[in-house]
């Protein structure tokens, strides 16, 4: 499934409270958003926990979805980020609230448009596959581990400046893999 | 004009979830009110989202998809996000991050005088390790010079002060280590209005701060 497949499904659980929307972007999603937990360390157990809460979040949450701000998969990531923390932590992590960001540039959608946005989603989603090894390692290391970029950098054993370098190397790639409106 | 800003790193911090609330706090405030750092913030979201979705699927249990089904219709429960009772005084400063930790309007916090300089007040957060407190600093007011074991993360709300010859106003973001010694001069007409969060003691330079020193009470 695209992600413009998946935001559409999204877009219409907030609008209709969809939920042969929310099963088509179940199936997408639990399955990827437990393999993320599992990879973070949580057990398999915690891991299916997370994923159902996650989803369950993705319901309550799908009317601040943006598909002018963010992909699919990109917002459904930030959902299980913050039920991570929200679980794991027991804190509450502030959030910048999408209804307190000031209005973007208008975005007009025109056919020239969606063309471009379809190009650069196709980019992003292939933007981590084309990153060096290097830069991936560390971007593993920090969201998989939950890692600070500091941490990340004792634990592969590599001056700071090198993991900042990664970092940056990493996200000027994914900047440039992105349309204006989503950056 | 916002012209501090917090360094790249710490937004990355920020995106992937391994900042500690506290410092997440001041993050995402500045955040909220820089439209430049929320660009790298939502740049780093969209490397975990590609992460997620060229990620290899593991299964999930049999019954999953009818269990969240049936709890589609719950209320949601332990939202933090209470509706603050806040006046438009409030939220035209505080940004929305920072309003559910306040819970009441600016005016109605327990505001505690320090000296004739300051007043500060304890934000409520469960992080060890941490003191977060919004300060009040008058107009004039000049800091003892001070320098800190950990870090100091300063987000300016109001009013504006000098430091080490750079201008800080609203929304600026500073971070201050054990290389920084430093020594701000409030030098707005109204009161400087700052959250500000330490992750450890501050050491003093001066040999007035003893007394005087806002950071040393957080
Ligand atoms: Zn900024």
């Amino acid at each position: 499934m695209d992600n413009d497949h998946l935001s559409n499904l999204i877009v219409t659980i907030a609008n209709a409270g969809d939920r042969k929307a929310f099963a088509d972007l179940f199936k997408h999603f639990a399955p990827r958003l437990k393999a993320f937990a599992v990879r973070q360390g949580v057990g398999s157990t915690t891991a299916e926990e997370l994923m159902q809460e996650s989803m369950l979040s993705v319901w309550r949450k799908a009317h601040t979805f943006d598909p002018k701000r963010a992909t699919a998969s990109t917002w459904v990531f930030t959902i299980l980020r913050n039920k991570r923390i929200d679980m794991l932590r027991r804190e509450n992590r502030p959030d910048v609230d999408i209804e307190d960001v000031p209005e973007r540039a208008s975005d007009a959608s025109s056919a020239d448009e969606d063309y471009q946005t379809r190009q650069t989603r196709d980019l992003l989603r292939h933007a981590m596959d084309e990153l060096p090894a290097d830069q991936v390692e560390v971007l593993q290391k920090a969201f998989f581990e939950d890692k600070s970029h500091s941490v990340v950098a004792e634990e592969l054993n590599l001056p700071l400046g090198t993991v900042k370098s990664r970092i940056r190397l990493a996200l000027s790639r994914m900047r440039a893999a992105l349309p204006e409106s989503q950056i | 004009m916002i012209n501090h800003h917090p360094p790249l790193e710490l937004l990355f911090d920020y995106a992937t979830g391994s900042l500690p609330e506290p410092v997440a706090l001041a993050v995402a405030s500045h955040a909220s009110m820089c439209s430049d750092c929320r660009k790298q913030v939502d740049a780093v979201e969209s490397l975990g989202g590609a992460l997620l979705s060229s990620i290899e699927p593991e299964e999930v249990s049999k019954d999953a998809l009818r269990s969240v089904m049936a709890r589609l219709d719950e209320p949601e429960v332990g939202a933090m996000r209470c509706a603050a009772a806040t006046n438009r005084e409030t939220t035209e400063v505080v940004p929305e991050p920072l309003l559910p930790y306040l819970g009441r309007g600016l005016a109605h916090l327990a505001w505690r005088g320090v000296g004739r300089k300051f007043d500060e007040v304890h934000l409520n957060l469960a992080a060890k390790g941490f003191k977060a407190s919004l300060m009040r600093l008058k107009p004039g007011a000049e800091m003892p010079s001070h320098t800190h074991v950990g870090t100091e993360y300063t987000l300016v709300l109001a009013g504006g002060y000098k430091d080490n010859g750079e201008q800080y106003g609203r929304g600026d973001f500073a971070l201050k280590d054990s290389s920084h010694e430093h020594r701000p001069i409030v030098d707005t007409d109204e009161p400087c209005l700052c959250l500000v969060v330490l992750d450890a003691p501050v050491k003093l330079t001066g040999a007035m701060g003893r007394l005087m020193n806002p950071f040393l009470r957080v």
